[in-house]
C-alpha cells in the first residue's frame, strides 16, 4: 500500500486501527518530497514533522489528544503550507529574495488551529513571489512544475501547495487566494481547492497582499478532505477583525431540483474549445441528475479583470511598503534612510512585484486616483450587485476556472497582460467576497481541467455538498 | 506611452530603485496595462455610490491584548540592524 495515496479520512481510519503510524505516514511523504523534481517545496520542516508525528502516535496510543480532547480528524496527517503563512520558528520567504532568511516569530491562526488538532507540517510550499501571479513562475526560487507535464506550470500563486497534493507530496495543503490563487493551481494540477467566503477564515499570520481580497483555504485530494480542513481552520479570530463568527452547517444538498446558474458572459471568445466542452459536459451531467440549468447574466464581469488589477496592486503597494530594510528581511547599506529604502526594495523585489507596486502607486497618486482607484471601487460595487441578483434566482453558479489548461513554462512570462488574462474567471469571486471551489472534472490529454462552483456568502456547505455529488458522478 | 520621467517619479514615490533597463521595460508594461484599464471608462456608475463597502466583520476594541514577552524578542531578532532592545535606523538626512 502506498501511504501517500490515502485521503485524510482513509489515513485517519488507518491510524485509528493501528495499520500504520503517523511516523510511517510522515516518512513516506518525506521520502516522496526528497525524490521530487517539481520544486514544490521551498523548505522541508523534517524535524518539526517527525516530532509532531511522534506526538500524534502517542495520542493514538492513549486514545485521546492534548488536554484529554477527542482525537481530531487531522491528527497525525501530514500537510504542506504555502510559504506566505507563518509557522513559528520556520523560514517564511513569500518566495521573495527580500524575505529569504526571515524566520516567523509566531504561528498564523490557521497554523495554531491545525496544531491544536495534531497536524503534521511537512514544509513550506513554493508560490509566486508575494502570491502575485497565475502561473507560479514569479517565484524568486524557480517555477513549480506541473506533476502531469513537467514542461508546464503548476498554476499560481499557490503553485507548490497544489503540485504537492497532486503528486502525493502532502495529504493536503493550505493556500491563499486573492484573485484565483487557490482555484487556478488546483485546476491546473487536478486537485480540489476551496477559496472560502471573505471573513470565513482568519488571515492573521498570512503575509498580506490585497487585504480586501485575501483569503486562506484548503487544497485537497477530494471534496470531503477539503471540507474537513475548511471546518478545522474557519471561524472568528480576535486577531483578524474581518473574520466572522461562522459555524459550518452540515448539509446534504443533492442535484435534484438544484438551480444552477451559468453566466453567459463566461463562454465567449478567448476560452479554449476543449475547456468549454469539458465544463459544459459536467453541467450537462448535473442536469441529467435533476438540476435545473438557468442561463444568467453578470453584465459587469467584463470589467472585473481591470477592476481587480487596479484594486489588488493598490492594496499591495500599501501592504508591501513595510518591506523597507528596517524591520525584517534584506537590508542594503545606504548613505541615508531613503537610500536604504530604495536599494533594499529595488534589489529585494522581483519584476512582477515591482510592476504591481508601480501600478498601485500610479493608480493611487494625485491626479489619477479618481480615474483608477475610485472608478474601480464603483465597478466592484456593480459586480457585487450582479452576483447578489444572480443568487436571488439560483443556488450556485457553475463556470470554468481558467480559459486554458496549464500553459508551458515561459509561454507568457514576457507579456504580463496575457498572464493576467488567465484570472478572468476567478477575480470576480474575490471582488464580491464570495466562496468558490475548483474541482477536477476532465482532462485534455494529460492536463486536468477544473470546474468552478461559486456560492453565495457563507454557503460553503452548499458548494461542498453539491461538489461531492458531482465527484461521485465522475468516478 | 508613459514617459521615462513619469516612471521615475512613481518609482521614487514607491521607494523603488530601478535600473535603466527596468525603467524602459516598465514604460512598456505599464502602458499596456493602463491601456487595458481604459475599459473601465465604458462601465456605468452605480445608482447609489457607497462610501464604504462593508464585507462584514468589525473593528475590535482599542485595547491591549496580552502577548508573550518572548514575541517582542523574536520580532526584534528579525531586524537586520539592532542594538540591545532597539532597532537601528539610518539617519534621515
Amino acid at each position: 500500500m502506498d501511504l501517500t495515496e490515502l485521503t485524510i479520512k482513509q489515513a485517519h481510519e488507518g491510524l485509528k486501527k493501528g495499520d500504520f503510524t503517523s511516523v510511517d505516514l510522515t516518512k513516506a511523504y518525506l521520502e516522496k518530497i526528497k525524490k521530487s523534481d517539481l520544486n514544490s517545496f521551498l523548505s522541508v520542516t523534517e524535524d518539526l514533522a517527525l516530532s509532531q508525528a511522534e506526538e500524534a502516535d502517542a495520542a493514538f496510543a492513549k486514545g485521546y489528544g492534548a488536554q484529554g480532547k477527542k482525537i481530531g480528524m487531522l491528527c497525525g496527517i501530514p500537510c504542506a503550507i504555502k510559504d506566505a503563512i507563518l509557522v513559528e520558528g520556520q523560514k517564511c520567504t513569500a518566495a521573495s529574495k527580500i524575505l529569504e532568511n526571515y524566520i516567523a516569530p509566531y504561528d498564523a491562526t490557521v497554523i495554531k488551529k491545525l496544531k491544536e488538532q495534531g497536524a503534521v507540517i511537512l514544509g513550506k510550499t513554493n508560490l509566486d513571489e508575494f502570491a502575485m501571479g497565475g502561473s507560479g513562475e514569479n517565484s524568486a526560487f524557480g517555477p513549480t512544475k506541473n506533476p502531469h507535464d513537467k514542461t508546464r506550470v503548476a498554476g499560481g500563486s499557490s503553485s507548490g501547495s497544489a503540485a504537492a497534493v497532486a503528486s502525493g507530496e502532502a495529504c493536503y495543503s493550505l493556500g491563499s487566494d486573492t484573485g484565483g490563487s487557490i482555484r487556478l493551481p488546483s485546476s491546473f494540477c487536478g486537485v480540489t481547492g476551496l477559496k472560502p467566503t471573505y471573513g470565513a477564515v482568519s488571515r492573521y499570520g498570512l503575509i498580506a497582499f490585497g487585504s480586501s481580497l485575501d483569503q486562506i483555504g484548503p487544497i485537497a485530494k477530494n471534496v470531503e478532505d477539503a471540507e474537513i480542513v475548511f471546518k478545522a481552520i474557519s471561524g472568528k479570530d480576535k486577531m483578524d477583525a474581518t473574520s466572522t463568527d461562522y459555524k459550518f452547517e452540515e448539509s446534504n444538498i443533492s442535484l435534484k431540483g438544484l438551480k444552477i446558474g451559468v453566466p453567459k458572459e463566461y463562454f465567449v471568445e478567448g476560452i479554449d474549445k476543449e475547456v468549454e466542452k469539458i465544463t459544459r459536459n459536467s453541467i450537462k451531467k448535473a442536469e441529467n441528475q435533476g438540476a435545473k440549468i438557468i442561463e444568467i447574466s453578470l453584465p459587469s464581469v467584463e470589467f472585473a479583470l481591470a477592476c481587480y488589477y487596479i484594486i489588488a496592486p493598490c492594496e499591495a503597494s500599501a501592504n508591501l511598503a513595510r518591506f523597507d530594510g528596517i524591520k525584517y528581511g534584506l537590508s542594503e547599506k545606504g548613505k541615508d534612510l531613503l537610500d536604504v529604502y530604495l536599494k533594499s526594495k529595488g534589489h529585494g523585489f522581483g519584476a512582477e512585484v515591482k510592476r504591481r507596486i508601480m501600478i498601485g502607486t500610479y493608480a493611487l497618486s494625485s491626479g489619477y486616483y479618481d480615474a483608477y482607484y475610485k472608478k474601480a471601487q464603483e465597478v466592484r460595487q456593480l459586480i457585487k450587485q450582479d452576483f447578489a441578483k444572480a443568487f436571488e434566482k439560483v443556488d450556485l453558479i457553475f463556470c470554468p476556472v481558467s480559459p486554458v489548461p496549464a500553459i508551458k513554462i515561459g509561454e507568457r512570462t514576457g507579456d504580463p497582460l496575457s498572464m493576467y488574462l488567465m484570472d478572468i474567471y476567478t477575480v470576480s469571486v474575490n471582488l464580491a467576497g464570495l466562496p468558490g471551489l475548483s474541482m477536477p472534472v476532465g482532462k485534455i490529454g494529460d492536463l486536468p481541467v477544473g470546474l468552478q462552483i461559486i456560492g453565495n456568502h457563507f454557503q460553503e456547505n452548499k458548494i461542498l455538498s453539491v461538489a461531492s455529488y458531482i465527484e461521485k458522478l465522475l468516478t | 506611452m508613459i514617459s521615462k520621467e513619469e516612471v521615475q517619479h512613481i518609482a521614487k514615490l514607491a521607494r523603488l530603485e530601478l535600473t535603466e533597463n527596468e525603467v524602459e521595460k516598465m514604460q512598456k508594461d505599464l502602458s499596456a496595462i493602463l491601456d487595458y484599464f481604459n475599459l473601465l471608462k465604458k462601465a456605468p456608475s452605480p445608482a447609489k455610490i457607497l462610501q464604504e463597502q462593508n464585507f462584514g466583520g468589525q473593528a475590535r476594541k482599542d485595547e491591549i491584548l496580552p502577548r508573550d514577552a518572548s514575541l517582542a524578542e523574536k520580532i526584534i531578532a528579525a531586524a537586520p540592524d539592532k542594538k540591545d532592545d532597539y532597532i537601528k535606523v539610518k539617519t534621515v538626512f
